[in-house]
């Protein structure tokens, strides 16, 4: 019992959040300001690593940019100015989630687009498939005569 | 109609198959992104210069520069630093380039110490009419640097027409490079 509960403490302590590449002395003194900050860098995508956002990654870049958007905002920044003070310098690519617009369209509507035309030809298929299983088609004259005779046959 | 249908998924296969050969051409590597500033001018920037100048033989350097030492001539723009390994395999390209080609070069040290920058153009040669260091790294992130080396191809009116990310090569200057230098020299 003892070896099972220690087993589920080991468990446990591998389930903790990863660490945050923010480090103390990068964080603003006001929590408000910090906060909004942190919600930011969740968005922004760090160049270097292309994968993770700024907040996540340890590289150079990533660490600047962190810094800069906290200066933005200290500054007096909304968060619509911060981001797209960098967007101004990076593109839309810094965005971890990209803009709605024309060029996007088939990136945001694509699945949902997609899956409509899949849904609707299913729904097609089986309607067709189901109709003829219902009511069969009426027989022709050469089946009726056919049908006819094997059933005189039988009486 | 039906008949139709049952060419798609062969279509779409084919589709497929072309877009993978086009994306595997040689050269092209995904993750080199599109610069958000072409087109745009050169960003706002007054950066001093090292604070020895090299002693290497050749013309003697101006030691920092700013955004408007850009304007009116077709320049380049590369963004290098001393730790930086692929800056190294790209020099002599640069050195190549600057008095041949006719266009002149400029250098930014990216996130560099005056000395290490200086240490390195003295030991490879300096390819840079002027330099100038950018220690904290804010000019690069103007410029929407994101990993050195970078060059930037600047108009006579100040304006960035042409990002290059990584090592230039001399295949790279003479296919990309050279010839949009010698279209922006020619128009007014």
């Amino acid at each position: 019992m003892r070896f099972f509960l220690l087993l589920l403490a080991i468990l446990l302590a591998t389930l903790t959040p990863p660490a945050r590449a923010v480090e103390p002395n990068e964080m603003l003194k006001n929590p408000a300001l910090e906060a909004r900050a942190r919600a930011i860098s969740r968005e922004l995508r760090c160049l270097v690593c292309q994968n993770e956002s700024i907040d996540d990654s340890n590289a150079d870049l990533a660490h600047d940019l962190r810094l800069l958007l906290r200066q933005r905002l200290a500054a007096g920044d909304t968060d619509r100015q911060a981001i797209d003070f960098i967007v101004a310098r990076y593109g839309d690519f810094v965005l971890l989630q990209p803009p709605v617009e024309p060029a996007t369209y088939l990136l945001w509507f694509g699945p949902a687009a997609l899956l409509i035309v899949a849904a609707a030809s299913a729904a097609i298929f089986v309607n067709r498939r189901n109709r003829t299983l219902r009511e069969p088609a009426p027989l022709s004259a050469e089946e009726k005569r056919r049908l006819d005779t094997l059933l005189d046959e039988r009486y | 109609m039906r008949r139709f249908l049952y060419i798609v998924p062969l279509a779409l296969f084919i589709a497929l198959v072309i877009y993978f050969f086009v994306a595997m051409r040689g050269g092209y590597d995904p993750s080199t992104l599109p610069s958000a500033m072409i087109g745009k001018p050169v960003p706002t920037f007054d950066l001093p210069g090292p604070l020895v100048p090299p002693s290497y033989a050749g013309p003697r350097v101006k030691l920092g520069f700013s955004n408007r030492d850009l304007l009116g001539h077709v320049v380049l723009v590369n963004f290098f630093a001393s730790w930086c390994i692929p800056c190294r395999v790209e020099h002599p390209v640069l050195m190549g380039l600057g008095p041949a080609a006719d266009v002149p070069v400029v250098g930014i040290a990216y996130k560099d110490k005056s000395q290490d920058a200086v240490g390195f153009l003295n030991e490879y040669g300096n390819p840079y009419v002027a330099v100038a260091m950018d220690e904290g790294g804010r000019t690069g992130i103007d410029f929407g640097v994101y990993g050195v080396p970078e060059t930037y191809l600047i108009d006579k009116h100040g304006i960035i027409r042409l990002r290059y990310v990584g090592p230039l090569t001399a295949e790279v200057v003479a296919r990309e490079i050279l010839p949009a230098v010698r279209t922006l020299q020619q128009s007014p």
